[in-house]
């Protein structure tokens, strides 16, 4: 009975539900996607109060600054993408549940991406007025970003499945990813710098492009592997 | 139909330990006396390169720790990977055995390579070349898979994540490699690069192809003693275990 239920109920239908509920409690707490934002804005700050205000050095150091930015303030809100649900024990459920797991796991990653890292890549215009970036960059900057954050929420989403069940996931969380976002910041200052210099964009973005194409396909295998060891402990 | 049982006996600490046991004065002897032997062959009867001088002598330790950093990474990914897939208390094991040897000898072929790096490019540490800035990274991999497992109290649990976490690590090397060779050569100015090892003179070669295999064997017997670690950790309440030890302690 209950199979035939089952079968009937599309395969998208995990995704769909889980996508809107993390979205909805997402939009009730504000700072689940105003903090990423604030902090990265307070860290360019930071970051040019420490090189110093010549644009012309500012303008060498761009790329760099914004990709590492960028790459921490995913980092710092990653610990929260599965550590509620594991806390209140609807983590439990998922994983017991029928539905297919990669479904629900992308439907997490790309719910919590939409809420930290989109904010990051809308604030573009900012960075470019802090940072002295020429306005014909900014497209090709945004597009790199976009690409980039989801990236890096992929990878950044292993370390959180693996630290879930630890008390002191944040800082474990950084060691084990920032090895892995190492292409992601050469591709991507990469595609920066060229989009500044106004060289041609295309093999840094093709790079970064394949990057999430291969994160999206493998990282959720890691992720689940990640959650069911920590489910179990 | 294939035997399986070498296999099987694998899965078996009791036998793994007295197999060890048995086998490691003579890997452990062989390893020590060959590294001795290599280094004194390199050190003392090469000749010396013409464009480097005796500074290049450094090889006969800085090649040999870096090949088989590298292969230790390999080993423990698929320990990880027999760990997932069979669930062996072994294969946990030897992750956690092969782990600090593998990051140690990362560590000195770091070290090893700065100290060559001086006399030959002027700086001990350069980002120009790829090799370096992987081995870096490699070196972190390694001290993150050690964090990982040290930070979990059931000692199960904290295999299986570093076991995930290593074969991650396995599919992001090539990866890696990749984009810093490219972000390495795009910034590079041609004047570093450094071809000694495919142009090498086959009187420099000799001790090094003995040094190679002798870091490989010491590689094993050092993971050998890490296992009996492992293996006293972990099977501390078993019976074969607390009478093996009170046999060694009356003799």
């Amino acid at each position: 009975m209950a199979a035939e239920i089952n079968s009937e109920k599309p395969v998208f239908a995990i995704f769909i539900a889980l996508f809107r509920r993390d979205l909805k409690v997402y939009f009730r707490y504000r700072g689940s996607w105003l903090n990423p934002l604030i902090f990265v804005l307070l860290v360019i700050t930071l970051f040019t109060l420490g090189i110093g205000p010549d644009p012309a050095v500012l303008a060498s150091h761009t790329a760099g600054i914004l990709w590492v930015v960028a790459l921490l303030g995913i980092l710092l809100s990653m610990d929260a993408l599965f550590r509620a649900d594991y806390d209140d024990g609807s983590l439990e459920q998922l994983m017991l549940s029928a539905d297919p797991l990669y479904l629900a796991i992308l439907a997490k990653v790309f719910a919590h991406w939409l809420v930290t890292g989109l904010p990051i890549v809308l604030a573009t215009p900012l960075y470019a007025l802090m940072l002295n970036i020429p306005a014909q960059a900014l497209p090709m900057l945004a597009i790199g970003l976009f690409i980039g954050t989801g990236v890096l929420s992929f990878i950044g989403a292993i370390g959180a499945a693996l630290t879930v069940s630890l008390r002191s996931g944040g800082l474990l969380i950084a060691l084990l990813t920032l090895p892995l976002y190492v292409p992601v910041i050469i591709f991507g200052s990469q595609f920066v710098q060229s989009a500044i210099e106004g060289w041609s964009t295309m093999p840094s973005l093709s790079m970064l492009a394949g990057l999430l194409i291969g994160a999206m396909a493998l990282a959720p295998l890691a992720i689940i592997g990640g959650l069911r060891l920590s489910i179990d402990g | 139909m294939a035997n399986w049982q070498w296999f099987h006996r694998l899965g078996s600490p009791k036998w793994l330990t007295g197999t060890m046991d048995r086998w490691l004065p003579w890997i452990l002897g062989g390893g020590v006396a060959l590294l001795l032997l290599s280094s004194i062959w390199g050190l003392a009867f090469t000749p010396p390169d013409y464009k480097q001088g005796n500074s290049f002598r450094i090889i006969y330790i800085h090649v040999p720790t870096a090949v088989v950093a590298l292969a230790a990474y390999y080993v423990m990914a698929i320990a990880g990977a027999v760990s997932i897939i069979w669930r062996m208390k072994v294969a946990d094991m030897a992750l956690r055995a092969v782990a600090p040897v593998g990051a140690a000898l990362t560590f000195l072929a770091l070290v090893t390579g700065a100290i060559w790096g001086k006399p030959t490019w002027g700086a001990y540490w350069v980002w120009q070349d790829a090799r370096l800035t992987s081995m870096l990274i490699l070196f972190f991999l390694y001290l993150g898979i050690m964090a990982l497992y040290d930070a979990y109290q059931n000692r199960d649990n904290g295999s299986r994540a570093a076991a995930i976490m290593a074969l991650v690590g396995t599919v992001n090397i090539p990866i890696i490699y990749k984009s810093v060779d490219w972000w390495a050569s795009l910034h590079q100015p041609a004047s570093i690069k450094f071809t000694e090892e495919t142009t090498i003179a086959s009187e420099m070669l000799q001790p090094l192809m003995l040094a190679i295999p002798a870091m490989y064997l010491f590689f094993i017997a050092a993971v050998m003693l890490q296992m009996r670690v492992q293996i006293a950790r972990s099977e501390k309440r078993s019976q074969w275990l607390q009478e093996l030890a009170r046999t060694r302690q009356q003799k």
